[in-house]
Order: structure tokens, then C-alpha cells, then sequence
């Protein structure tokens, strides 16, 4: 039989309208009720799981926070977990039909390897670049004719890769120039550098060419897109189906049809249908079977609110599994500011000094 | 072409029926697979605007000459025995037109750059009187600006490669002119037809009236009219003071017997026989009874063009000149012999007595058969034969100027007067076209706004440009008729592409397959018709011509004899047709109100082409679009083996069309080739638009023509005044056949977006949209602007010039601020950033420039800063400069400065439904909403602009986009057609 939730803690999910929104854990909600707020009893009900892990990607289930909880991580994730990229393009030549505003823009966007951690941040964006706040990296690329081209086969058009050389700018040409004491900072870890050096930037012939200094430095998504570190960072709520009233095995298959593959089952010999709990995460909640006036009031159909599904898509230096910890570690910190300020208020209201926000 | 295309195919023929199954057929009917194939076939061969190419090539090859041909002889008024003989005219390809260059070929690339005329030499051969020597010799009299991809071009028939040389797009249409560096089209004017009897009706003032504008060539333009007033009949034209009473008309023509008149304008029908008598009357009240009382009476009242010299004519002389010459001028005269003008202007009468007595017999004046239009061919050889007469005159004027001259040291050779000529043809075509204004005093043509300059805001537009039909009505006057979408605009005028407001119904586009007709010439046309048992009408009298069983035949509006077996001849002149004896754009069509035959072969007549189906099946079979696909058949074929036949508006009358093979009966003449042809080019673009409300569709039409995208293959080595391009053009993810016809999906205009239909913040109300900020980093919706900046370094009269200056050092020996682009040659350095205020070409300029009386060194003069600042708030970079000569010497320095913008809020976007609105708030990725698969929209738009607009085509563009995005195939929207909805949501991953 279904894994029953509390009640409360479902989002209900009708044909037409989803109620039962809002969480009531929240003191003075339910009279003789006691939901204060407690260390222990929330890490009795907090869970942390891996699902899938992937090189890319992480899938992993937060149970037992608030809403708002999960969907700061989320927001943290997309624009405050800093990254590395190309922010500055001295440009000393670029032949190239792209112009240099565009080329520096999708040098920008390159995903770069470098470990934001080994980085400080440029207080102010006029600062001065040193070894600590900016990464060089250089390009110089030349197209020329292939002095000896492959012979060229019937019925084809020669391709540019046998014609010429250099025909493209790839993100591998760029060429990390170290300076100060990076070599050593790096030293052991790969050399700095684009994640996929197959990236192609622009396309050349022969006569053009691209001579170029870059300037990396760290950054947040919430400035520009390029630093956010994530491809996708979301979360959904866990689908809950329970069947009410069994379903009549002629109509299996028909109810089967109603949700997701693997998400309903029928057993092979009696034909009774039942939910696969370890599969009802795959169902995407269509409300398909509600429109089937036959399973109308067979079914109900809900998501569990404080059991978030995440699903995040790493695009750059971090590993998946670092992500979140990562976002915690930023969520830390914005809480200490709080704190101090909140101390210096508190400090304030007892003294007589003036209120002062603390910087990170 | 693609696999997507024939699955698309197949599901429309699939609930095709065999169709004959109640007539007894019972071998199963094969349905022809991918009809519509022959379209890219037909679009090969007629492309679209194929109208304007054909025209300018008759104009070159066979109308200018024929214009030559009529005013070939120039004599002296002071020698008699001299004479100078235009024995062939020429057009030549277009060159450089300068003295020390080598290389004369010239690309149309290099004249946009160069601010020149695209233009090639018109040679004419003379013989001439030199002394007494005749003479041969050819002259260059002037320049022809010549129509890209026209015969005479020199992009004709290359290959892409050879374009790309040439700095070409091998998707430009061609068709427009280039001159004196912008690129100019002449629309295509709508008219009503020439030398056809249109009958109108004023139901205020009771007139009835039959009017005819006669055209012919180097003839005058004329309209002559027979109508009523106060229950008489007149005939009315320009030349003559007063109404001429109709009886008095017909008697000066000719017909002198009442009987023969009454015959000849009412018939045998009592009910016009009544009607008419009372003119009868009125002629014997006016004394009028024989032929020389009605030309004394007209001759009193024709205005005459009194010439200085010769005695004073009779009046009846001039009566009878007036009515030979003037007067319904398109009807042949041979001799003196006015009976065919004379059965015209009885024919005239005979609508007015039938519109008289039934009010349905009256004419459309907006049917599209009643219209010609009218292309750059037809009035460049307006314009040329007016130049020509002029350039005629002049050098006559000029040799008689010479010849008057007593004594003369050398023979007397008219080429070196020639020589002298100037540019009169050149200046007038230049002017002509750049301007618009075609004023021709000669035939009483005084128009302007004639010409454009072509839009090159996107291809589309561009392409919609080349396809725009403008209306010669009034656009101030308050009548719906003409701008109301008319029946017979089917199939060849869009239905859509319309502008809104003033224009709105006046300016139309033409459907995708339809062509325009060029003249044919109509002599052969009228001895076939002959030989076809036509009995020719001097031989016939009123009885025979309204006899009950007999049609009388018209070419081209005039009448030329009599049939008593329409139905025969009509089928065996199409069988003639079809077998390819003549052009197979000669129409021929019934007209049972009028029981008459009309054969057409004039130009500008609107056509497209139909499959022939004959005894319920199509004559183009699956085997020949297999042979036309393996290429071993061209459209031209079709066309030569009857299975494919161009029919114009007023033969369509005459079919019996079906839409779908499902729809053949017995009685089936002909069946579309594809029912999406009916749309334009433009309205092409539309996915679903079946779906749409229909206004939907024409605001999507007017909105796609300012999609920002690719221009041409060529865009970045054009210099244009403003030039838009998207930095990431994106094919359409749902695309229709028209856009793969035109080439859309090559230089396309605009990007897939992600969009979520849902409310969001407040910023999105009143068509508003909401963008998202991660998107725009990532480089949606960024363009470019390009905008040129051109300077004369100019030599001025007395002997001054201009110079460029490098960059001035203050005193404390550094470069200004905003001289710092400056290079060493004076202009800004490529790939410079130009911020507000900059200069980037230090041009001085000499302080005397305009003193002529200076006579000292050029060099020692003083100079004045006249430099190019950039005045923009926003900085650009600076793209290319490009110094270069004009015609007459001059340096030419553009200077393209380009900007890249990204997207802000109050940028309007839309979607391909005449859904637009602004950007009302920029929100970033964290804040956008997100479904389950955590995908983030690119746009928000507001669910308020469905209701109430009904674009359903847009949903289902959405579900279709989006099935494919999932499935990784492009959709189709094609119109009545396309990928089905079924389909879309069938999709299971």
C-alpha cells in the first residue's frame, strides 16, 4: 500500500486547481499545537539523499525544509556561487568576420576550469588587476592554405579542415599566460583553462586572424549570466498518488496511460493496479487521470511540500556534489552578515555607537 | 528535399477518396504524389520577381526597338537632301563609364559602393547623308540604368561562387535598379485596362456611360466616351468641344442609313430599339442626314491644334482627322475606312442601351480582369520614347542650326553633332528613377512616387518590396470598392499583404505563383483566329453581329469578326494553345452576358499557372513529378506538352478549377498546384495561418518586414545609410514550404524563443513582455546597427581642394581626447571605439573655397576645420572606411560605424502572429519562474493576448515548436497544411 504523508504536509492537486498551498507548521496555527521552532525536531525530519550523480549533474532530495529554504539555495546556486570568467578582451587584432563586441562576448560565456576558491574577488571593477584577482589568458591564431592538401575526392566539396589550417578559433587556443605567483598557486591542479576546449569561437580563412589578451576574473551570476556556475538548478515536489477506490483491471492499462511510464503498476496475474512508490517520482502530475470522468474520484493526486526533488547541472569548475555545499557556504555567510549587523543594532540600542553594516 | 516534406505530403493525400467511384470508373485512381514540387520548378523559371526581370527584358530587346523603328527618320526643314536613318538600337552590358580605366566591366556591388548609376550604353545605328555619301555608323546616344538580374546584367546566370566574387547574394532577388548608389525599385502599377470598353453607371445623376481609354504605341493616350444625358446618347472625348449625339457620330463615321444605325446599336431587341430611337430623332432635328452634314457639324467643334504654316482646312477636314486619329486612336484605320471605328463606337453604344435597360450588365471597374498592371518595362519605354522624341528634336534643331550656315569649311558630318548631344538620356532616366517623378508632357503622364528605394530593413522586406502592386486611385477619396479584397484576386493577389490605414486595400502584393504577362504580338493571334472560321466583321451587318447564335470575337478589345460556334473555336484555339503553336500566355475566354469571345494577348495581364485535368484526371501524373525531380523535366516542359497551363483572370471564368484531387468530377478543367500559393511571399512566412483570425495576418505582414535578421549573404560588405542585423539569426523552428521556397531559412530574421504564456508581476500588462536577463547575457535578441557616414574630399572651382589631416598636438605636445582615433591618413582607425564627440575624419577644408576669383597657389591657402564628429550618446566602433572616386572625380570617404546593442526595456518584439509588444521588465534567471524539468522561459507573455485576438495558429506554432525542439525536427507550418497538432502531442520520449 502507498506510503501515506500527513495530510498536512500535501499540496492538493485538482483538475482544475491545486489548493492547500501554504505551510501551517508555524506557531499559532493549530490551537494546543506546539510548532516553535526546534533544533531537534527539525533535524529529526531533515534528510539529505543522493539519487544520481553524474560528472554534470546531481540529483538529490531535501526533505523536511521550508519551502523558502529550498528556494534560497536555489537562487543562491544560480547567481551568488562565484565562478571565473572572461570579463576583459584587449583586442590587437581580429580579421575575422566577427566583430570584436561579439567575440568578446563568446569568449565571456566560456565555462573555465579554475577552482573560484584559489581566486579573490576585484573589490571594485576599475581595481587594479593583480596575480590574486585576474587570470591571463592569450590568443593568437593565424589562418593559412594547407600547403599540402589532401587530394581532393569526386562529388565532393573539399572541407575546410583539408584546405586550411587553423580554420577555427577553438576555446583550447587559449593560451593561460601565469603571472606573479600563480604558476605555484596552480601547480599540481590542471592548468587554467576553458572545460571544453572544443568550443568554436569563430571560423577563419586564410589571411584572418585573431590576436587577443584576456583577463579572467571572479564573479556571480546575479552581475551576468556567464558566472553563474549552474546550467540548471531547480527543484520540483515529490508527486503522491493514492488510489481511493481500486480501478476495475479492464481499465488498468487506460489508468497506466494516465501517468508516466513505471509510475503505476498492474500486477500480471490478479490485474490490480497499484502505485509503484519507488517510481512515483517519475510522474510529472499531468492531472491526465482526473479528466477520465471513470477515475475522477478514484484517484488523488498531490505533491509532498517539504520534500523538494533537486536537480542540478554543473557548467563549470565545481563539481556537482560541490554545488550545494557551495551555496551553503554563501547562505553562511549572508547569515553572519545579519548577524553581526543585527549584534551591532542590539549593541546600539545598549551603547550609544552609530549602526554600521558590516561588510563580508 | 527533405524526409519531413513528403511525410507532410502524405498525410494530406491520405483522406483523398477515389474520387469518380458514383461514375463507374473502376481502376483505382492514382493520386499525383508532391504536386506541389513543381512549385520550386516554377519559382526556377518565374521567380518571384520574374515580372519585373521579363518586362525590363522586352523593354530591351523588342519594345525599344520598336520605339526606334517608329521615329527612326530625321530630316533637315533648311536641306532637303539630308537625312539621318536609326537603322537599330542596342542595348550593351553595363561598363565603367570612364575614359582611363582599363577594366571597364562593372559589378552592380561596386556602383551601391560607389555612389554610381549601374548602367550600360545604348548604341544606336545611323545611316546618314554626308555630303553625297550615305553613311553607316554606330553612336552611343546615352545610358540605360540596367535591372539587376535582367538579361543585360552581368549577375545573370552565374554561379554562387561567381556571386561571391562579385561581393552578391545569391538569394537577392534582383529586379531593381542601382542608382547613383541606392537601390531603386519601380513598383508595379495597377490600371485599368487599355482600349476595353468599360461601362459604369452614376446612379445619382442617372448617367450611363461606356468609356475606353485607347493606348497604342507612339500613339496618344485618349479616352473617349459614349453616354447618356438626359435619356439621348452622346459621345464625349477631349479633342472635341461639345457632346457629339451618337447618330451624328456614326453618320460621320460612315454609316449614314438610321437603319443601318438602329442595326447596328439596338439589334432586333424592341426594348434597345426604343431606347434609342429618339437619337434618331434628335440628328434629323439637327439637319444632320448625311455623312458630310455630321463632319461639318463635328468639325465645327474639334479642338484644333493650329499650326503656323498651311492654308486654313475645311471643317469637315478636320472632323475627319479628328475621328481617324484621335478618337478611339487603338482602332486600326486603314486608308480611310472608318467602318471598324465605326462598329466600336456602335458596340459602346449597344452597353449603354443594355446597362440602360439592366442595371446587372454594368462593369466592375475593380475585377482584376478589368486591371493591367503596369511594370519598370513599360514605363522606361514611356520614358525612353519620350526622351528619345526629345533627343530627336533636339539634334534636328541642332543640325538644321548648322546646315543654315551659308559656307562651311568641312563636309557637313551629323555623328560629330551627334557627339554633341550631351547626356539628355542618360540625366532623364537618372532623374526619372531617382526621384520618381515621371512626367511625360508628351502623353499626359504626370506621376510621382513612381519609384522607392528598396528597403533592406530585412530580406523580407526587401523580397516584399519587389512583389508590391500600387494602386493609381486616389487615396483621399472615401469609396470601399476598390480597397475591398475582391473574389478574383484569387490565387493572384494576396490576400493578406495589405498595409493598414491610408493604403489599406490600394497596395497590394502578388501571390506566389502568379506572373505578369509581357505584350504578344497580336497580328498572328488574329490571322489564326481567322483561319479558325472567324468571319470577319466589315463583312457583317447589325443583324448577323446581334444575331441569337453568333459571338463576336475580340482581340484585345477589338472587335474582328463574328463566330456562331463559340464553344468550337474556343476549345480548338486552347488546343493550339496547349500544343505550343503560340505564346502560351494568349488568353481566350466566353463572355455569355455580352456574347462575345475575348482574346487577350496584351502585357500586364495577371496569370498563374493550373494543371490541366481532362476527363476527371489530371493530365500531370506521379511518374512526371518523378521525372521532374530526377531533372529530366523542367517546368518549361509541362508547359510545352500541355499538362500545365497559365490562365489568366478572365479565362478562370471559364474553368472549372478543383482545389484537391479529391475534388475532380467530370466536370473538372484544371486543378491548383498547391493551395498555399494563394499567399504571397510575405504572408508565406505566417505558420498556421489558416488558423489565424484573418486581420491576425495582415498585421503579421506589415510586422515581418522589420524583423531584424540577415540581409544577404553580402551584409557585411554593404555600406548602407542604416543598416540592422542580428548577431544570432536562428531558422524557425516551425517553418513553412514558402519559407524553404524563398530562402527564409537561409537568412532568416529573428530567434526561437522559450516562451511562457502566463502572467507575471504587472509588467506585462497591455501587451508587454517580460524578458529575462540571463537570456539577453547569453545573446538573445543582440543586433547590430550599421550606419554610414559619407564625405566629399571635394576639388572646388578655383583650383582649391579639401585635404584630410592627421591628428593636432596641443601645447603640451599631446593628442586631444577626441582626435585620439585619428590615424596618421586623417581617418579613424577599423576596430576604434568612437565615443560621443570624436572625430573620426579630420577633414579641412580651404577658407576660399567658394571664392572664384582666387588665383593663387592651391597649396598656400588657408584651411578650416571641417571634420566628422560622432554624434551619438552611445559609442560605436568604427567598421569600415572605404575611400573611393565618384563619376566626376571626387574623393568619397564612407565611414560605417556600428553599435551593438543588446536588448532594453520598450524594445518591441513579436511573434510571427501580429502579436507585438515591448519589453516592460527585465527580470533575472533566479526570479523567472520554472517547471518541473527546471527549464527557465526567455519571455514571458501575457495569456490576455489570446482571447480576444484568436491567433490560434500561435498555439499551435507553440506545440509544434516545441515538439520538434523535443524530437529534433523542424516542424511545418504550412499554410492549409502543415505538421498536425495529432502529431505534436503524440510525442513520446
Amino acid at each position: 500500500m502507498a506510503k501515506d504523508y500527513d495530510s498536512r504536509r500535501l499540496v492538493h492537486i485538482g483538475a482544475e486547481r491545486v489548493s492547500n498551498v501554504s505551510s501551517t507548521d508555524f506557531p499559532g496555527h493549530y490551537p494546543n499545537e506546539d510548532h516553535s521552532w526546534n533544533l531537534q525536531k527539525f533535524k529529526e525530519r531533515l534528510q539529505v539523499k543522493i539519487q544520481r550523480l553524474s560528472n554534470r549533474s546531481i540529483d538529490f532530495d531535501l526533505v523536511g525544509v521550508d519551502a523558502s529554504i529550498a528556494n534560497a539555495f536555489r537562487r543562491i546556486l544560480i547567481a551568488e556561487v562565484p565562478t571565473i570568467a572572461i570579463e576583459r578582451v584587449y583586442v590587437w587584432d581580429n580579421t575575422s568576420v566577427i566583430v570584436d563586441e561579439v567575440l568578446s562576448h563568446r569568449l565571456g560565456l566560456i565555462p573555465l576550469n579554475i577552482d573560484p576558491a584559489l581566486m579573490a574577488f576585484k573589490s571594485h571593477t576599475d581595481d587594479v588587476a593583480t596575480d590574486r584577482n585576474t587570470l591571463v589568458f592569450n590568443v593568437d591564431i593565424t589562418c593559412t592554405r594547407n600547403p599540402n592538401p589532401p587530394p581532393p575526392k569526386p562529388n565532393e566539396e573539399p572541407s575546410p579542415s583539408d584546405l586550411y589550417l587553423n580554420h577555427e578559433l577553438l576555446s583550447k587556443h587559449l593560451v593561460w599566460k601565469p603571472a606573479g605567483d600563480q604558476e605555484s598557486v596552480f601547480e599540481g591542479l590542471s592548468p587554467p583553462g576553458p572545460t571544453n576546449p572544443n568550443i568554436v569561437l569563430a571560423k577563419l580563412r586564410p589571411g584572418q586572424a585573431i590576436s587577443m589578451e584576456l583577463h579572467a576574473v571572479k564573479g556571480v551570476g546575479k552581475d551576468h549570466a556567464k558566472f553563474s556556475p549552474v546550467a540548471t538548478a531547480s527543484y520540483r515536489l515529490l508527486p503522491h498518488i493514492k488510489i481511493t477506490k481500486p480501478i476495475p483491471p479492464p481499465l488498468g492499462k487506460k489508468f497506466q496511460k494516465c501517468f508516466s511510464p513505471g509510475v503505476i503498476k498492474i500486477d500480471p496475474n490478479t490485474g490490480e493496479v497499484s502505485v509503484d512508490e519507488e517510481n512515483v517520482r517519475k510522474d510529472s502530475v499531468s492531472r491526465e487521470a482526473l479528466r477520465h470522468p471513470e477515475f475522477a474520484d478514484s484517484v488523488e493526486l498531490s505533491r509532498v511540500r517539504d520534500f523538494f526533488l533537486f536537480n542540478i547541472e554543473t557548467e563549470s569548475a565545481y563539481p556537482p556534489e560541490r554545488l550545494f555545499p557551495e551555496a551553503v557556504r554563501v547562505m553562511r555567510e549572508k547569515i553572519s552578515i545579519i548577524r553581526n549587523a543585527a549584534e551591532a543594532l542590539k549593541a546600539q540600542l545598549e551603547g550609544t555607537t552609530d549602526v554600521e553594516m558590516v561588510e563580508a | 528535399m527533405s524526409a519531413a516534406h513528403g511525410r507532410e505530403i502524405t498525410e494530406q493525400a491520405q483522406p483523398q477518396q477515389p474520387p469518380l467511384k458514383e461514375l463507374g470508373l473502376t481502376e483505382p485512381v492514382k493520386t499525383v504524389e508532391d504536386k506541389w514540387q513543381l512549385l520550386p520548378y516554377f519559382l526556377q523559371v518565374k521567380g518571384l520577381v520574374k515580372q519585373h526581370i521579363d518586362s525590363f527584358n522586352y523593354f530591351v530587346d523588342t519594345d525599344i526597338k520598336n520605339i526606334v523603328k517608329a521615329n527612326n527618320k530625321i530630316t533637315s526643314d533648311v536641306d532637303p537632301r539630308f537625312w539621318l536613318k536609326y537603322i537599330d538600337i542596342n542595348v550593351g552590358f553595363p561598363d565603367r563609364n570612364e575614359m582611363e580605366t582599363v577594366e571597364k566591366k562593372v559589378t552592380p556591388h561596386e556602383c551601391r559602393l560607389r555612389d554610381t548609376t549601374y548602367s550600360a550604353p545604348i548604341i544606336v545605328t545611323i545611316q546618314y547623308t554626308r555630303g553625297k555619301n550615305i553613311v553607316q555608323r554606330n553612336v552611343n546616344i546615352g545610358r540605360l540604368p540596367i535591372m539587376l538580374r535582367s538579361k543585360k546584367c552581368v549577375l545573370t546566370g552565374k554561379s554562387e561562387s561567381e556571386l561571391a566574387r562579385m561581393s552578391e547574394c545569391p538569394l537577392d532577388p534582383g529586379g531593381y535598379f542601382v542608382v547613383k548608389g541606392t537601390e531603386k525599385v519601380i513598383l508595379v502599377q495597377e490600371q485599368l485596362s487599355k482600349n476595353r470598353i468599360i461601362v459604369e453607371t452614376d446612379s445619382v445623376k442617372g448617367v450611363v456611360q461606356a468609356s475606353c481609354t485607347s493606348s497604342t504605341h507612339g500613339g496618344l493616350k485618349s479616352k473617349t466616351y459614349v453616354a447618356t444625358k438626359k435619356g439621348r446618347i452622346y459621345l464625349r472625348h477631349n479633342s472635341i468641344h461639345e457632346d457629339v449625339p451618337i447618330v451624328v457620330a456614326l453618320k460621320a463615321l460612315g454609316v449614314q442609313s438610321d437603319k443601318e444605325i438602329l442595326l447596328l446599336t439596338a439589334g432586333n431587341t424592341e426594348a434597345y430599339k426604343i431606347a434609342f430611337s429618339a437619337n434618331l430623332e434628335d440628328a434629323a432635328k439637327l439637319g444632320v442626314f448625311t455623312r458630310q452634314q455630321a463632319l461639318e457639324y463635328i468639325g465645327t467643334r474639334v479642338k484644333v491644334n493650329r499650326r503656323v504654316v498651311g492654308p486654313r482646312r475645311p471643317a469637315w477636314e478636320e472632323a475627319l482627322e479628328a475621328l481617324a486619329t484621335i478618337v478611339l486612336a487603338h482602332v486600326p484605320v486603314s486608308g480611310l475606312d472608318l467602318r471598324p471605328k465605326a462598329i466600336f463606337v456602335a458596340t459602346m453604344t449597344r452597353r449603354v442601351l443594355m446597362a440602360m435597360d439592366d442595371e446587372s450588365m454594368v462593369d466592375d471597374r475593380d475585377y482584376v480582369g478589368n486591371k493591367r498592371l503596369e511594370l519598370a518595362g513599360q514605363l522606361l519605354a514611356l520614358l525612353f520614347e519620350d526622351l528619345f522624341k526629345t533627343y530627336n528634336s533636339n539634334l534636328k534643331s541642332a543640325i538644321d542650326k548648322v546646315l543654315k550656315k551659308p559656307s562651311r569649311t568641312t563636309e557637313f558630318d551629323a555623328y560629330n553633332t551627334m557627339q554633341f548631344q550631351g547626356d539628355h538620356l542618360t540625366a532623364g532616366f537618372v532623374r526619372a528613377i531617382s526621384t520618381g517623378n515621371w512626367s511625360l508632357k508628351r502623353f499626359k503622364m504626370e506621376r510621382a512616387g513612381v519609384t522607392h528605394v528598396l528597403s533592406r530593413l530585412s530580406f523580407i522586406s526587401a523580397l516584399g518590396m519587389m512583389t508590391r502592386i500600387s494602386s493609381q486611385f486616389e487615396k483621399t477619396r472615401k469609396v470601399s470598392g476598390p480597397r475591398a479584397l475582391q473574389p478574383s484576386q484569387w490565387g493572384v493577389l494576396c490576400p493578406s499583404d495589405t498595409p493598414e490605414g491610408e493604403a489599406c486595400g490600394l497596395v497590394k502584393n502578388l501571390a506566389l505563383m502568379t506572373h505578369i504577362t509581357t505584350d504578344v504580338e497580336e497580328e498572328p493571334i488574329i490571322q489564326l483566329a481567322f483561319m479558325l472560321g472567324v468571319e470577319d466583321i466589315r463583312l457583317a451587318t447589325g443583324t448577323e453581329i446581334y444575331g441569337s447564335n453568333t459571338f463576336v470575337v475580340n482581340v484585345n478589345g477589338t472587335i474582328i469578326g463574328l463566330t456562331r460556334h463559340p464553344t468550337r473555336f474556343v476549345t480548338q484555339f486552347r488546343r493550339l494553345r496547349r500544343a505550343n503553336k503560340f505564346s502560351e500566355f494568349v488568353s481566350i475566354y466566353v463572355n455569355h452576358h455580352h456574347r462575345a469571345v475575348h482574346i487577350a494577348s496584351d502585357g500586364g495581364r495577371i496569370c498563374r499557372p493550373m494543371i490541366i485535368v481532362e476527363n476527371g484526371l489530371p493530365k500531370v501524373t506521379s511518374e512526371h513529378i518523378q521525372l521532374l525531380k530526377e531533372k529530366k523535366l523542367v517546368f518549361n516542359d509541362f508547359l510545352r506538352k500541355g499538362l500545365v497551363e497559365y490562365l489568366d483572370v478572365n479565362e478562370e471564368n471559364d474553368t472549372y478549377i478543383a482545389l484537391y484531387e479529391s475534388d475532380i468530377t467530370l466536370q473538372t478543367t484544371h486543378l491548383e498546384i498547391e493551395p498555399f500559393t494563394l499567399l504571397g511571399a510575405v504572408a508565406g512566412l505566417i505558420p498556421y495561418p489558416h488558423h489565424n483570425q484573418s486581420p491576425r495576418n495582415t498585421y503579421q505582414c506589415a510586422m515581418g518586414k522589420q524583423a531584424i535578421g540577415a540581409i544577404g549573404y553580402n551584409q557585411f560588405n554593404r555600406i548602407d545609410t542604416l543598416l540592422y542585423l542580428s548577431v544570432y539569426p536562428q531558422k524557425p523552428m516551425v517553418k513553412t514550404k514558402t519559407i524553404e521556397l524563398i530562402g527564409y531559412d537561409k537568412l532568416p530574421a529573428g530567434q526561437n524563443a522559450t516562451v511562457a504564456v502566463m502572467s507575471y508581476s504587472g509588467y506585462d500588462i497591455e501587451d508587454a513582455l517580460i524578458l529575462n536577463k540571463a537570456s539577453l547575457d547569453r545573446g538573445y535578441g543582440r543586433c547590430q546597427v550599421l550606419r554610414k557616414n559619407a564625405t566629399l574630399i571635394r576639388k572646388y572651382p578655383n583650383g582649391t581642394f579639401d585635404r584630410l589631416a592627421d591628428a593636432p598636438i596641443d601645447e603640451n605636445g599631446v593628442v586631444q581626447k577626441r582626435y585620439d582615433i585619428i590615424q596618421s591618413d586623417g581617418l579613424a582607425g577599423v576596430g576604434e571605439r568612437v565615443d560621443p564627440g570624436d572625430i573620426y575624419v579630420n577633414k579641412q577644408s580651404p577658407t576660399n573655397a567658394s571664392d572664384n576669383s582666387f588665383t593663387g597657389q592651391a597649396a598656400s591657402v588657408p584651411y578650416k576645420n571641417t571634420p566628422m564628429t560622432y554624434k551619438s550618446p552611445v559609442a560605436g566602433h568604427i567598421d569600415k572606411v572605404m575611400i573611393t572616386d565618384t563619376e566626376n572625380e571626387q574623393t568619397l570617404i564612407k565611414v560605417l560605424i556600428r553599435q551593438t546593442r543588446r536588448p532594453e526595456l520598450g524594445d518591441k518584439f513579436s511573434s510571427r502572429h501580429g502579436q507585438k509588444g515591448v519589453c516592460g521588465l527585465i527580470v533575472n534567471q533566479e526570479d523567472m519562474p520554472f517547471n518541473d524539468q527546471g527549464i527557465n522561459p526567455d519571455t514571458i507573455m501575457n495569456p490576455h493576448g489570446f482571447p480576444s485576438r484568436m491567433t490560434v495558429g500561435k498555439m499551435i506554432e507553440l506545440l509544434a515548436g516545441k515538439a520538434g525542439v523535443l524530437t529534433g525536427k523542424l516542424q511545418y507550418g504550412t499554410a492549409f497544411g502543415g505538421s498536425k497538432v495529432k502529431t505534436a502531442l503524440q510525442y513520446n520520449p
